[in-house]
């Protein structure tokens, strides 16, 4: 019976063989269709709004290691065939979950990169394709576009090279963002945050190396992150008070700066925020007091808040009534939404990785970052 | 340190229910952690002073911040010779919130202080009119210990000793009495009761059918105008705005749901989002001051800035008995600090500031009343009418003259 075995076996091994061997590139794509699938399913998970359960800058920079990935696996041959490609799995990824905007973002900021270097390989310059001015749109007669269609041997690696650059400018945003805390801080002021961001704490902290201050962290109900917030400041020596929500405006005429981080930048300067932030902008705007917004610049994007159905999101009204007032949870609407919008007016001044700018200036930053054709995905 | 007085009452009050109600049998009163300075005076001697709780925030020094869990009665020996116990029991529900709302507790002081002039016997020598207002100084005193007196409750007050000192030296004790339980059952009918009836009947004509009325936390008053609304069949719906860590609103939601009423309930941090759909804001006030400044919730003036900004008319409903001659321009001069330990919760198993207390440089704070300023009110309505908040010493006046 054993000798048959080895007889079959030997039969079968040319057959065998062959099946070992898969087509070049094959292996490759299926695992780079696997990660996509795993971050997909990842984002879908972590919209349950208790807090990000990753913070935007780990998503930000996920998303642009596997646009790299994309980018040295897939299949292309010319400029563009990868932006078709980032493109239809930029709309996958968004649409996964339509509230994480930074993935929205980083795929708009690869998508400006091909541009680039695709006309730096042209040799022409990079400002002819960048605004459409007026006077341009009248003389320039026919499309100067030539839908990125010619091939050039290395392009790959540039775009690969200028992505990895991305990729160190987002490892640092935090830190510079902490950089200019010190020329906003003065000793002995009274500051006043809300929720829980990192940028600030992180902006906090390196400002009490060398000042001293007090923090006042509106709790932000129903999640009150301003708890952790607080005790992870007030582990580095910040006199902090908590205080809740409902006191936001009764404290308010001691607070000498408001300073806040916030989800996205909008492409009006407006901001969406966690929820309780409007009402603390205009109890800021009422005493008079400067609002500042610590945000990377991986948050600003190009949606406008009029979009109604697609600016809130909610989570489970449970959070706000719990299934324990089951006699009249029946009877009443509860809702639970996450984000504010806080309009531009209020806003002093965005601090961000490049520096600090007005909220009227957000423009010019946003066609600096994304090309006008990429705004729709 | 206690020092007897000779009091009959000590025979008649049931010794039995002190005893239920203190929680510790300590004889000797225990040694607060921090002492406050001793108050000079002859009543506040009979009374223990209550030890402050926990971190202060140092823009609040000047305030008590005390614990829930050590109640005022535990530093009160057995028996409590000096106060009546209906007092006693007055003060530890006033210090442990089951009875809550300023309307509420000037009801439940002035039928403790009705039971004290019941029990009340004019000792030998001494006149009624000038002995039971001194008796009745250290139960005030008492009080205060538990949680600060409200507006309210001081303008009860005063009128109760106005009416004392007036009772004529020739009448009977029991005459006196009888006099004295009438003009409490009047004061509650005229100031409270019926002053919430006039109240409703203003404000129900402002209430339009397809209102959508926004209201914060529970006021006893407001509450009472839109089952009355709701009852002359006004078409409308109701929207209950809450906030940590009182969640006082789930019971004006309870009321009002159980009368059929069609309501919506969000925390405070959603305001910006369901504000645009109020047509109306309903509030009920703690005190309006003498510059027409409106005391009330914490949050109340967050609700009128947001109501403002989106041009939603405030209408904020109030008794004449809750005006008061003191002004106050922000939330710090004079408020309450409520229990700190309020504000920890625990969320999918983690408590982030159960140590607080370790933490040296964490605080809590837990304020419990702020002032509105008058340009975010539209419009206060009284019994005596519906008036501007500027008006308000104008009553004030106008009371003063009449009595």
């Amino acid at each position: 019976m054993l000798h048959q075995f080895w007889v079959d076996l030997l039969q079968d091994l040319p057959r065998f063989t062959e099946t070992l061997v898969k087509m070049p590139g094959a292996d490759k794509e299926t695992d780079l269709s696997e990660r996509i699938e795993s971050f997909l399913s990842e984002l879908k998970r972590c919209g349950s709004g208790a807090g990000s359960l990753r913070g935007s800058a780990e998503t930000a920079r996920e998303t642009t290691a596997l646009l790299r990935r994309i980018t040295a696996q897939a299949r292309w041959s010319n400029a563009g065939d990868l932006m078709e490609i980032i493109r239809k799995e930029g709309r996958r990824m968004t649409a996964a979950q339509p509230s994480e905007t930074t993935v929205g973002n980083m795929v708009r900021r690869v998508l400006k990169i091909i541009r680039e270097e695709y006309a730096r390989s042209r040799g022409s310059t990079e400002e002819a394709d960048q605004q459409e001015s007026l006077h341009k749109l009248l003389t320039s007669g026919g499309s100067s576009e030539d839908n990125f269609r010619q091939h050039f041997a290395h392009l790959k690696a540039n775009i690969i090279e200028a992505i990895n650059e991305l990729l160190t400018e987002l490892e640092g945003t935090t830190d510079n963002i902490s950089m200019q805390a010190l020329e906003h801080i003065h000793s002995n002021e009274v500051i006043m945050t809300i929720g829980r961001s990192r940028t600030v704490e992180a902006f906090l902290k390196d400002a009490a190396r060398k000042r001293k201050f007090h923090v006042m962290v509106a709790e932000c109900a129903p999640f009150c992150q301003g708890h952790e917030m607080a005790t992870s400041l007030s582990k580095e020596d910040i006199e902090t008070t908590v205080i809740p929500d409902a006191a936001i405006f009764a404290v308010m005429s001691r607070v000498n700066k408001v300073i806040i981080g916030t989800q996205t930048v909008l492409a009006n300067g407006g901001l969406r925020a966690v929820n309780g932030t409007h009402t603390l902008a205009l109890a800021a705007k009422h005493h008079s007091t400067p609002l500042i917004v610590c945000a990377p610049m991986f948050k600003l994007s190009p949606q406008f808040p009029n979009e109604e159905d697609t600016f809130h999101k909610f989570v489970s009204p449970h959070e706000v009534l719990p299934f324990t007032e089951g006699e009249i949870l029946s009877k009443v609407n509860a809702h639970c939404p996450l984000f504010d919008y806080v309009p531009p007016e209020l806003i002093t001044l965005f601090i961000s990785n490049i520096g600090g700018n007005a909220p009227s200036y957000i423009y010019r930053l946003m066609s600096e970052l994304y090309h006008p054709e990429d705004h729709e995905l | 340190k206690k020092q007897h007085k000779k009091n009959k009452k000590d025979d008649r009050g049931p010794p039995e229910k002190e005893k239920e109600k203190e929680k510790a049998s300590v004889l000797a009163p225990s040694k607060p952690a921090t002492q406050s300075p001793a108050h000079k005076g002859t009543a506040s001697k009979y009374v223990p002073l209550r030890s402050d709780y926990g971190y202060k925030v140092s823009l609040f020094s000047h305030l008590h911040q005390y614990s829930r869990k050590n109640p005022p009665t535990q530093q009160i020996s057995i028996p409590a010779t000096v106060i009546h116990p209906s007092i006693v029991r007055l003060g530890l529900q006033y210090s442990q919130g089951i009875i809550a709302g300023s309307n509420a507790r000037s009801v439940a002081l002035l039928h403790a202080f009705k039971q004290v002039i019941q029990d009340y016997s004019t000792p030998p020598n001494e006149e009624l009119s000038r002995d039971l207002v001194n008796k009745l100084s250290p139960y005030i005193s008492f009080l205060s210990q538990c949680r600060p007196l409200s507006a309210s409750m001081g303008n009860a007050i005063k009128y109760i000793k106005k009416e004392i000192s007036n009772i004529p030296s020739q009448c009977k004790e029991e005459e006196a009495k009888r006099r004295l339980q009438e003009c409490i059952d009047s004061y509650i009918n005229e100031k409270i009761i019926l002053a919430s009836e006039a109240i409703s009947k203003y404000a129900i004509e402002k209430i339009s059918d397809g209102d959508v009325i926004l209201v914060y936390g529970c006021s006893s008053l407001v509450n009472h105008i839109l089952c009355e609304a709701f009852e002359k069949q006004r078409k409308f719906r109701v929207i209950v705005v809450d906030s940590r860590p009182r969640l006082e609103g789930r019971e004006a939601l309870r009321r009002l749901v159980k009368k059929g009423i069609r309501c919506t309930y969000v925390l405070i941090s959603a305001l910006s989002y369901i504000l645009p759909e109020v047509s109306k804001v309903f509030l009920g006030a703690h005190a309006l001051l003498a510059n027409g400044y409106v005391m009330s919730r914490v949050g109340t003036s967050q609700i009128a800035l947001v109501a403002k900004a989106y041009n939603v008319p405030v209408l904020v409903c109030c008794e004449t008995y809750k005006f008061c001659e003191r002004v106050q321009t922000d939330s710090f001069e004079s408020n309450e600090l409520d229990d700190p330990d309020d504000l920890i919760v625990t969320r999918n198993g983690k408590t982030h500031l159960e140590n607080w207390q370790t933490v040296k440089s964490l605080g809590l704070l837990n304020l419990v009343y702020d002032v509105t300023p008058p340009d975010f009110v539209d419009l206060v309505i009284t019994d005596l009418g519906m008036i501007p908040c500027t008006s308000v010493p104008v009553v004030l006046r106008v009371k003063n003259v009449d009595q």
